[in-house]
């Protein structure tokens, strides 16, 4: 028994070591990155855009240090006044400092998008994987699946599932992550079907190889690129979904900051204090811009089929 | 031809009858009963026999598929029930009611980013690394990235309430058209001309425009004829592809500006929990997603003669 297993703990650290070299692991990966960092310099407005969510996230993980007043502190003495030295956003509609709720809402935004990122990322490579992989029955009903979930408006699913499982930062991450990952499978699907024609694919099958390992070890690497091009291209559609919804009232709920939910206060109180809606949309802007950004420059860096010339 | 035109449409009624059945389990999935909803607080005063007789008479006490089924066969019949909160008033009325302001403001807003974007890209294209071209891929990635329900509200105040030039909401006479439309139309525009410039960059770099030139054709001809043709191909797919955003769009844009359309009873339906009325709208909203499709699959065979469906 245990020599038997020994046996296959052999053969698999062989199987290790051959695909090692089929793929020409170490040194040609690093000076791949290198080369793609160095395609990715060379276009300014990305670089300017990938410093500003670093700063950005630094804002999101300590909020805290930044915030000049606390965000949740009302005052309905000094509330809708306008912007001034100290407050230099104003207050909002019961007195609290915008530019305190605009900073507290950053880490809101990056929470949302990056969780519900991952999750539809996480379905969109399973499903898009094993349905460009294995064809046939599993890629005929995993495609109608993707089609039923492209056939919704998004914002209108989303709206019907937030209303009934109820609005809430959770809510809100679950509803994005369900939905937005149909584009991502097709993708996929369409680059794993050309990926597994290659050679080393079938020199992987033939040392012995399984298919959950060639999936995992010489298919999705070669898939990534694209991936990592859309997921920062996504990021910034689901920064605008979030907003969408919560400003619907469908998504993050108060007294949580949230910038769509700073626009629907602003919306609220639009006759009397117009500036509370006019910086959140600029966040929000500025904010998905940049995402969109990082995703054109990271396309010209690792995807040159797909490069806008 | 006709059998890939049969294949579509099998395929669009599966996937309706999916999408059918999704919704219905999302909605039957929601808290609280139809029953509770309608009556509101008189709810608790029901005895249980009436309470017991509302359900029967709504077929709620029958199993979910069997309301399903029921369901169904109704909508396919143009019965879409009838609104659980404006007692008695059949669910087609109130959508019907609200879907000719929708479609003006829906065919408007895609007019205008058209006519807008496609000049837009061309000449961005034609003039590559002029400052036009700049600006226009400035402007276009700025568009993309612009929350419109934010954009709304800007206009709203600065046009509205500021200048009070334009009216800050509702129906009525053109002027009213015109914060709404423009503001359902700037992702459009933003993402059509953006795909234009890249389509005819593209059909520039092709040998039958250089042999079109070498022929000695004028710059216009081979520009009109030659390049903006077949530039427009992949265009046609994308506007229909972009129907599931448009119609997501006017649930935003209707509700900022009170537009009295389908979007707008959307949003009002699902805070009164009016599930009749929500389920009836995703089901028709994703039925001319559907139509909207096949209808740009046709279109791009036709077109082009390339492509052979099968």
């Amino acid at each position: 028994m245990s020599g038997q297993s020994q046996n296959i703990a052999d053969q698999g650290a062989d199987i290790q070591a051959r695909e090692n070299m089929l793929a020409g692991e170490g040194h040609a990966r690093r000076t791949e990155f290198s080369r793609s960092w160095g395609r990715f310099k060379r276009f300014k407005p990305g670089v300017v855009a990938l410093i500003f969510i670093g700063l950005l996230s630094i804002v999101a993980i300590i909020p805290g240090v930044f915030e000049p007043y606390s965000y949740s502190e009302t005052n309905l003495r000094e509330r809708g006044e306008s912007p001034t030295w100290e407050h230099p956003f104003g207050r909002d509609d019961i007195g609290r400092d915008v530019l305190s709720r605009l900073i507290r809402g950053t880490r809101v935004a990056f929470i949302v998008a990056l969780s519900a990122m991952t999750i539809s990322l996480a379905i969109g490579l399973t499903v898009g994987a094993l349905s460009g992989y294995f064809g046939g029955w599993v890629d005929a009903t995993l495609s109608r699946l993707v089609d039923t979930i492209m056939a919704f408006p998004l914002l209108v699913l989303m709206i019907t599932l937030a209303a009934v499982i109820g609005p809430s930062l959770q809510t809100t991450v679950v509803v994005i992550g369900l939905t937005v990952w149909s584009q991502y499978a097709r993708v996929v699907r369409a680059d794993v079907l050309s990926v597994r024609e290659r050679e080393f694919v079938f020199a992987a099958r033939a040392i012995g190889a399984n298919d959950g390992r060639i999936i995992v070890r010489h298919v999705m690497p070669n898939v990534l690129g694209p991936i990592i091009v859309l997921a920062s291209l996504a990021v910034g559609g689901i920064i605008i979904l979030e907003a969408a919804l919560s400003f619907l009232g469908l998504g993050i709920q108060r007294p949580t900051p949230s910038w769509g939910g700073m626009l629907a206060d602003g919306r609220a109180h639009i006759r009397n204090y117009p500036h509370i809606a006019i910086v959140p949309g600029i966040m929000i802007f500025l904010t998905v811009l940049a995402f969109n950004l990082i995703g054109d420059g990271l396309r010209d860096a690792l995807d040159p089929r797909q490069r806008e010339s | 031809m006709y059998r890939y035109v049969i294949q579509r449409l099998l395929q669009g009624i599966i996937v309706l009858f999916l999408v059918s059945i999704a919704t219905f389990g999302i909605l039957q999935a929601a808290p609280g009963n139809p029953v509770e909803t309608m009556l509101g607080e008189g709810a608790t005063q029901l005895t249980q026999e009436d309470y017991d007789r509302l359900l029967q008479k709504w077929g709620l006490d029958k199993p979910w598929y069997e309301q399903y089924f029921t369901w169904l066969g109704n909508f396919v019949t143009g019965d879409f029930g009838q609104s659980m909160v404006r007692a008695g008033v059949p669910v087609h009325e109130m959508v019907l009611e609200a879907a000719w302001p929708t479609i003006q403001l829906t065919s408007l807003s895609l007019a205008f980013a058209i006519l807008v974007a496609l000049p837009a890209g061309m000449i961005a294209a034609i003039r590559r690394y002029s400052i036009f071209d700049s600006g226009i891929m400035v402007w276009a990635s700025a568009g993309i990235a612009l929350p419109n329900f934010w954009v709304g509200l800007m206009l709203i105040i600065l046009l509205a309430l500021y200048l009070g030039w334009l009216p800050p909401s509702g129906g009525g006479d053109w002027k009213h058209y015109i914060m709404p439309v423009f503001v359902l139309a700037i992702n459009e525009t933003a993402v059509l001309a953006r795909l234009m410039r890249g389509a005819m960059l593209e059909v520039l770099g092709q040998d039958y425009i250089t042999t079109a030139r070498a022929k000695g054709l004028r710059e216009y001809v081979v520009i009109v004829r030659h390049a903006v043709r077949n530039a427009l191909l992949p265009i046609v797919t994308v506007v229909g592809l972009r129907m599931a955003f448009l119609l997501s769009g006017t649930v935003v844009v209707e509700s900022i500006f009170a537009w009295p359309g389908i979007g707008q009873l959307f949003i009002t339906s699902v805070n009164r929990s009016d599930y009749q009325v929500v389920q009836a709208i995703v089901v028709l909203f994703t039925v001319l997603v559907i139509v909207a499709n096949i209808v740009t699959d046709l279109t791009y065979a036709i077109i082009d003669p390339r492509i052979r469906l099968n």
